[in-house]
């Protein structure tokens, strides 16, 4: 049996567990070097848990408590942006942030706040008068005194992010285990051997990017140090019509409870408000509460004047996976050669998540790690073309050379066929509504799939080669139709 | 590489509306009409309205859907009239410049002397009500699933509940009753229900649905697939009742709570919005605030019979056909309808003074339920008609005809209301 799966199976230099954007900015990264890795995820898509459910808020980094790894991570990690965002094609707007003080007494919280910005030696801040605050945001709630400005904050579409990295990594010669659980964990002589349901992975090196799930699958080897408690905020998203609703990034002064409630526009032009933050147990509950939902556009009518409720589109919710150390846990496991956790990747994780990558690398380097460069790294890709934003000229080019680009399906999004069949096509492509969703956008506007939902149930029918009963919404059993 | 083509009139969408307006423009004259729709076929959303129930005021006769559609497209093509399928209109220019792309023919533009806005209505969505809990699959609006069940053939579920009780939920709980699924209950969140009564005793008591108003769905479970929700009763001012919860299982949740008007290319285009309707505010004529530029059927106001689409949308096409001979009479002197006591909107917003004698309609809906009602119009504060009705319900929109010499113009801020007593 033992020599059976060690004959069969590639042996890969490293194995990343999870393909969220601490799995897949690690994976493209390691692409830079000569290297045979594979990422491994339980889901039928990448970026299909904390990853999709987050503010998408690349923070400027005054908030972390200085000298944790949070506060350097996301000091090293906000600029990476806009080099890495170009690169992919991923929208990334460094649009700033404002944190409000609401009353008197929270002035002099924005000034510890600037102070502690100064600490992380974070650039751009300033404090602005309650007038100044009122002049670039006219919506902004009466009640307003003062104002942080974080001139680096700024806004992507994190599964956006983190599809396009796994599909540059995959590009690049990386391997992209779907659907693969990993469900046991066992060191070999030189490495570890991984059990999925769908066979053994070897690797020499493994890196933990399991999210909320880090904990169980360190002791898949041995009991962790650390535990992570799954912390949930709720959102709710506007209309495009109030897309401009504030120009920045709005919070308010951060509490013992986090972040707090914020008011931001998306990178896709959509206006979003949340999160709260609600302990759960259980670490697959994505539920919406009343409670919740109403708790923050009650908190968010504290930012601005007026909550466009009536122009709501949908409501969703992630989870935070919050290590009970209090902050990120990169590093060996002890006892563990070659054995990387990168867990309790709570806020800021995204914004950090470059930075991330390059501590894992360095960690595995002084593991023993050979880091010879890879001369054909690629690092760019190709968005997926957006035909609605393309020139006239352009436009009937495109739908000459292919007419499904002239055909549109999403009507709210303007989304051709065309797009949608690249999406399904490419590597890492579609494999469910919400990952074309999460790929072009169609079902992602007003309606919501009412008038594309049942189309791109059929486009994925036929390209994927199954019935229509077979299609999922999303992961797991979320068949769509039901059987005759 | 501009594509620029001309037209007389441009009609967007090719729904009942369009169809009705295209055909009556041509028959008062109008000879280059081009009719532009998104979809593979015409008639809008009635192909997938296999139910009878069409026509009855029109025809004096049940039609289906498809059988209504089909007397209206029958009739374009024998007039020659020119349509494009599979043609999505992404933008209209106050000068009425359209541009539209299509597989076929790509990206181009024409530009019309008149146009007329066709382009029907969405339905409200599960987010747009901020329904708490999981978001499984097997949660769609009542239209969607429609076109699944008639027009591709797909089964939805097997044990449904139906949020909503418009009209296309309560035709959908019939429809997939007879399709053997088990539908639970609509539950309704108003004391009285959206749709048609008429609907409620065919497609609700013919087959022991239960209606359970005063109601509301709470909370939504299952991570893949629905596995059932949450209801509670709510009080008059739509607040959940405490001790009412219960849970009803189930695969599948259809949403009929509501259509809005797709508007996103007038709004676009800067033609001014009715906020009740959330169509186009416009005159006697049809006509927008925007010169030349005319709308009708679900795209102005929602319709819960499509004989008034019909009629209103001829009056569109035939005021397009005397704006492009130069016959239309806009004038300085309009008198502003105004919904008064008990009145949620009414339609046209505006009439042009005018010594012709034709009659004017207006179209309207009650905000709540009447039992013997009045109907009270009044020019300027000055009552000029009395009318009585037996029920009054917002589920069915009512209208009213007014002789044009009863209204003598006062002043330029003349109005009209109708209320309620
Ligand atoms: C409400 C909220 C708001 C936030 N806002 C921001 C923000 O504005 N800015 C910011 O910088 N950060 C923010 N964050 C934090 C950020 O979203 C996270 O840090 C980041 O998404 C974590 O990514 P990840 O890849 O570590 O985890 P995840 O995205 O959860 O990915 C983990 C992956 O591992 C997979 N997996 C788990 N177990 C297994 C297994 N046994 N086998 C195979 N695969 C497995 C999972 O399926 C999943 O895909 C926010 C978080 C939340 C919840
Ligand atoms: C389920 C259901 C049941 C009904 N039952 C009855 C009944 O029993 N009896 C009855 O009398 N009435 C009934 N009605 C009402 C009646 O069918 C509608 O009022 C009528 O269809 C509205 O006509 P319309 O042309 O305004 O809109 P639609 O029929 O919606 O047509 C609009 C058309 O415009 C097209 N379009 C929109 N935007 C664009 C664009 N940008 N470019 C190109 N094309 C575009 C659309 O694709 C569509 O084809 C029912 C309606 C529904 C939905």
């Amino acid at each position: 049996m033992r020599l059976f799966y060690w004959r069969m199976k590639p042996m890969y230099d490293i194995a990343i567990i999870g393909g969220g954007i601490t799995g897949c900015f690690l994976a493209r990264q390691l692409c830079r070097y000569a290297l045979k890795t594979v990422l491994i995820e339980k889901n039928t898509d990448v970026a299909d848990e904390t990853t999709k459910a987050n503010s998408g808020i690349i923070h400027s980094g005054y908030d972390a408590c200085p000298g944790t790894l949070k506060a350097k991570l996301n000091r090293l990690g906000n600029p990476m942006f806009d080099a890495i965002c170009r690169d992919l094609g991923v929208p990334f707007q460094r649009i700033g942030s404002l944190t409000l003080a609401l009353s008197e007494e929270e002035i002099p919280v924005l000034q510890q706040l600037y102070e502690r910005g100064q600490a992380n030696e974070i650039g751009g801040l300033s404090l602005l008068s309650a007038e100044a605050v009122r002049k670039t945001e006219p919506r902004i709630h009466s009640r307003v005194k003062a104002a942080l400005l974080a001139k680096t904050a700024g806004i992507v579409d994190p599964f956006g992010l983190a599809i396009a990295l796994a599909e540059n990594a995959a590009d690049n010669g990386t391997d992209i285990r779907l659907n693969s659980r990993v469900v046991g964990i066992r060191r070999e002589n030189d490495g570890y051997v991984l059990t999925t349901p769908s066979g053994w992975i070897k690797a020499r090196y493994v890196v933990n990017c399991g999210g909320v799930f880090a904990g169980e699958i360190n002791e898949l080897l041995s009991p962790a140090r650390f535990r992570i408690r799954p912390v949930k905020g709720e959102y709710i998203v506007f209309d495009k019509q109030v897309g401009d609703l504030v120009r920045h990034v709005v919070f308010q002064c951060p509490s013992e409870k986090g972040k707090g409630v914020l008011v931001t526009p998306t990178v896709h032009g959509n206006l979003m408000v949340g999160p709260n933050s609600q302990d759960v147990e259980d670490k697959e509950d994505v539920s919406t509460t009343r409670s919740g939902l109403d708790e923050i556009l009650a908190t968010a009518g504290n930012s601005v004047e007026t909550i466009p409720l009536p122009l709501a589109i949908t409501g969703f919710s992630g989870l935070r996976a919050s290590a009970d150390t209090g902050d990120f846990v990169i590093e060996e496991l002890s006892g563990y050669r070659g054995f990387i956790n990168a867990a309790g990747i709570d806020s800021p994780g995204l914004t950090a998540s470059p930075a991330i990558a390059e501590l894992v690398i360095d960690l595995l380097k002084s593991g023993g790690l050979k880091l010879t460069p890879n001369p054909a790294f690629d690092p760019i890709r190709k968005p997926i073309v957006n035909v609605v934003n393309l020139s006239e000229e352009e436009k009937s080019e495109l739908i000459r050379k292919d007419p499904r680009y002239g055909r549109i399906i999403c009507r709210c999004e303007s989304i051709t066929e065309g797009e949608i069949v690249e999406a399904i096509r490419r590597r890492v492509g579609a494999r469910s509504v919400d990952g074309v969703k999460r790929r072009v956008r169609a079902g992602m506007g007003r309606c919501q799939g009412g008038f594309c939902g049942p189309r791109v149930l059929e486009i994925l029918a036929r390209e994927l080669h199954v019935s229509r009963c077979q299609v999922v919404k999303d992961r797991g059993a979320s068949y769509l139709l039901s059987e005759q | 590489m501009n594509k620029q083509r001309m037209a007389d009139l441009v009609v967007i969408g090719g729904g009942p509306a369009g169809l009705a307006a295209a055909i009556e423009a041509r028959r008062h004259g109008v000879r280059d009409i081009l009719l532009l729709e998104r979809d593979r076929e015409l008639g809008g959303i009635l192909p997938q309205c296999i139910h009878n129930g069409f026509g009855l005021h029109l025809f004096k006769k049940e039609l289906t859907g498809p059988e209504y559609a089909e007397c209206f497209i029958d009739e374009l093509k024998d007039l020659n009239i020119e349509y494009k399928l599979d043609t999505m209109v992404l933008r209209i220019h106050k000068n009425r410049i359209i541009e539209a792309v299509s597989p076929n023919e790509g990206y181009f533009r024409v530009q019309a002397r008149a146009v007329i806005l066709a382009m029907g209505c969405r339905e409200r969505t599960r987010g747009a009500l901020l329904i708490p809990g999981s978001r499984p699959a097997g949660i769609f609006t009542a239209g969607t699933a429609q076109r699944l069940v008639n027009i591709e053939g797909s089964p939805v579920g097997k044990k449904a509940v139906i949020l909503g009780s418009g009209d296309i939920g309560l035709i959908m709980a019939r429809r997939l009753t007879l399709e053997g699924a088990n539908v639970e209950a609509v539950v309704e969140m108003m004391p009285y229900p959206g749709g048609l009564n008429r609907n409620i005793v065919q497609c609700l008591h013919d087959f022991e649905i239960p209606l359970l108003l005063s109601h509301t769905v709470v909370n939504v479970y299952g991570r893949d697939r629905l596995t059932g929700v949450e209801i509670a009763r709510v009080d008059q001012n739509q607040k959940v009742i405490p001790g009412t919860r219960q849970s009803i299982e189930c695969d599948t949740m259809l949403l009929s709570v509501g259509l809005i008007p797709e508007n996103e290319l007038s709004v676009q285009c800067g033609i001014e919005l009715d906020p009740t309707t959330q169509g186009p505010v416009v005159d006697e004529h049809m006509q927008t605030s925007i010169d030349g530029i005319f709308a009708c059927g679900n795209v102005v106001h929602v319709h819960d019979l499509v004989d008034y689409v019909t009629e209103e949308s001829r009056k569109a096409g035939r005021s397009a056909a005397a704006y492009i001979e130069h016959k239309t009479k806009t004038c300085e002197l309009r008198i502003k309808t105004v919904p008064g006591k008990s009145i949620r909107y009414i339609v046209p917003h505006y009439v042009n003074w005018d010594q012709s004698d034709q009659d004017l309609e207006f179209f309207f809906r009650s905000r709540d339920v009447h039992d013997r009602a009045s109907l009270v119009v009044n020019l300027d504060g000055k009552l000029i008609k009395t009318i009585r009705r037996r029920h009054l319900v917002p589920g069915e929109m009512q209208h009213i005809k007014l002789k044009r010499k009863m209204l003598p113009i006062c002043s330029k801020q003349s109005t009209l209301s109708i209320s309620i007593l």
